[in-house]
């Protein structure tokens, strides 16, 4: 096995927030899938703003990788003045610290004092190293906009969802994750000049190689959906979990279980969620046939509207939900399907 | 191949939280247990150390923390660590943690670090990255899967709608989340009289910065009583679903 030495990661250095220049922004880290932007990136861009409006900077993106002009351009209509493009084909995948090196240069020649990402998969992976480059506080999952600026207070859930803290960063720099679907937003009918980026960093050592993708298709991403129909232990198997896609159908919405549907293998892993699941934050969670152990409502305590249909009385997803039907879930199910496909004409 | 596990100590998941004032958890009478992702982490290094152990040679696990941490690092032990280190320090941000982490580990030429995704009290999601820049170590983020063998170490990561599978070198940290281990192993009786005298190294906290400082706590607004629909009513349901929610 080949071992590669520290000094192979030659472009380290550190930038703490000490500005010669003057002009002041907010960056704007936009991921993309596969060229085209989603829902939270547009969320981001307008999170982005209302920051730098707040402290009268400018509002920055940044999107690395291959994007048309036309998309990049979509970041303006939601508040971003400039869009720097970083168009490198050769990037396959994500590699955290040639990322982050990116980062921190566009955020210097722009002199940015807030940095914010989505609190997604790849926001997660590159806040805490930018953060640590650029000398700044961090707040991850943040809920919404700063409640102060001066000092500067961001409230974030903890205690997976059994909590709020707010957490002050007192350093010159500060680098944020948003949590997703946290920011309500619109157009604003603005625009943004597209420039593109040439970083000055070395070659990326071969540290990680790609050998495979698998993704599913077609599916909606739990984490992106605004409605999760979700299935507990009361569904009694997978075979029943048929009037679960149809319902997740009819309403446009990602399909999830609880955690022991997931260990009995009912479902795949993927769509647990929970404290060790995914943590979702639908405009509607759905909880078909599951009680709502703690652990559970701890993934979707940021739901807008909880609707629970349960056998029990009892089950504690009642105190977590709006809306609850009691009685079985097999039989209500399919008249429930058939009472939206009403509605829906 | 020696490998490090970051290991936080937090409150059961099943605890119900409180504050003793604006600022400060009231851990009275509080069960505390391995960080849940942590503990996949664990488990997997240790089925390596045991499958394979003329390749992973020894597993190491830290924390940084109070006395009161050493029950969650024997706990470690008996799950399979050869030994522990404590930090002894009172972090107050991710940043101090991974700087406390970074000094105490940086000359001992761990070829492969993993971190849970986040901590399940103050969900921070950042000390696994901000210990790799700080160690100036390449990372992966989003790690569900890990293989080793003596030819080479395969990791999975999660993307949107799906996974890559990775080829990688070391030294590498790994920042994990669920899938990495089926379940957390629970420690056998054996393990447990093991780890009564398998090293635990306390060592002295250096001077390090906070970044960032948590100034209060809130508890969630209680939820309005939820809204009974008759089963026979499901009608009522559709239309709530439809006018009030606007699911569609």
């Amino acid at each position: 096995m080949k071992k590669l030495k520290h000094s192979d990661f030659q472009y380290h250095h550190s930038y703490s927030c000490t500005f010669k220049n003057s002009i002041m922004s907010v960056l704007i880290y936009s991921e993309h899938t596969e060229g085209k932007f989603k829902k939270s990136a547009f969320e981001l861009v307008a999170y982005g703003a209302a920051i730098a409006n707040s402290i009268g900077s400018k509002a920055i993106a940044l999107v690395i990788g291959k994007v048309d002009p036309q998309e990049l351009s979509k970041l303006g209509n939601y508040g971003a003045t400039t869009v720097f493009n970083i168009a490198d084909g050769s990037i396959d995948h994500l590699s955290n610290h040639l990322f982050a090196a990116y980062i921190s240069q566009v955020a210097e020649k722009e002199g940015a004092t807030v940095v914010v990402f989505s609190h997604s998969n790849t926001g997660k992976a590159l806040a805490p190293r930018l953060a640590v480059r650029m000398k700044a506080g961090l707040v991850t999952a943040a809920s919404g906009l700063p409640t102060t600026f001066e000092p500067f207070i961001v409230k974030k859930s903890s205690f997976t969802g059994k909590a709020f803290a707010k957490v002050q960063i007192n350093t010159n720099c500060k680098v944020l994750t948003l949590a997703p679907n946290s920011y309500p937003f619109s157009e604003t009918g603005g625009t943004a000049s597209i420039e593109s980026f040439s970083p000055s960093v070395a070659a990326k050592p071969a540290g990680t190689q790609l050998t495979d993708v698998q993704k599913q298709t077609g599916k909606i991403l739990l984490t992106d959906a605004d409605t999760v129909v979700s299935g507990g232990r009361g569904m009694k198997g997978p075979e029943n979990w048929a009037p679960i896609e149809e319902l997740a159908d009819l309403l446009g919405a990602g399909t999830a279980c609880s955690r022991p549907v997931a260990d009995e293998g009912w479902r795949p892993h993927h769509e647990h969620v929970g404290q060790t699941g995914k943590v979702v934050a639908p405009n509607l969670y759905i909880a078909l046939g599951i009680s709502g152990a703690i652990q559970h409502l701890g993934g979707i305590s940021s739901s807008k509207f909880i609707i629970a249909i349960n056998k029990d009385p009892e089950a504690p997803i009642f105190e977590a939900a709006d809306y609850g039907v009691i009685g079985d879930v097999q039989k209500i199910l399919p008249d429930l399907i058939t009472e939206v496909k009403k509605a829906k004409q | 191949m020696k490998i490090l596990v970051c290991v936080s100590n937090v409150p059961d998941t099943t605890t119900k939280v409180r504050f003793s004032d604006a600022k400060t958890f009231d851990s009275t009478g509080v069960q505390w247990i391995i960080n849940p992702w942590d503990e996949l982490s664990l488990t997997r290094a240790v089925e390596f150390r045991e499958s394979i152990p003329a390749v992973v040679e020894k597993v190491t696990v830290i924390n940084v923390g109070p006395a009161l941490t050493e029950a969650t690092l024997r706990k470690a032990l008996a799950i399979g660590a050869d030994d522990a280190i404590r930090v002894n320090a009172d972090p107050k941000d991710a940043f101090a943690v991974a700087f406390q982490i970074a000094e105490a580990v940086r000359n001992d030429g761990y070829d492969l670090i993993l971190c849970g995704i986040e901590s399940s009290d103050y969900n921070g999601s950042a000390v696994g990255g901000m210990l790799a820049e700080l160690l100036d170590m390449p990372n992966l983020s989003a790690v569900s899967g890990l293989n080793i063998t003596a030819a080479d170490v395969m990791v999975d990561r999660d993307i949107d709608g799906g996974k890559e599978v990775l080829k990688v070198q070391l030294p590498l940290l790994l920042v994990v989340q669920k899938g990495i281990a089926k379940d957390a192993r629970i420690p056998s009786m054996r393990g447990i009289m093991t780890a009564r005298t398998k090293p635990l190294v306390v060592k002295e906290a250096v001077a390090g910065d906070t970044y960032a400082e948590i100034v209060g706590f809130d508890l969630p607004q209680a939820k309005a009583k939820c809204k009974m629909i008759d089963a026979e009513n499901l009608a009522e349901l559709a239309r709530v679903m439809h006018e009030e929610i606007k699911a569609f």
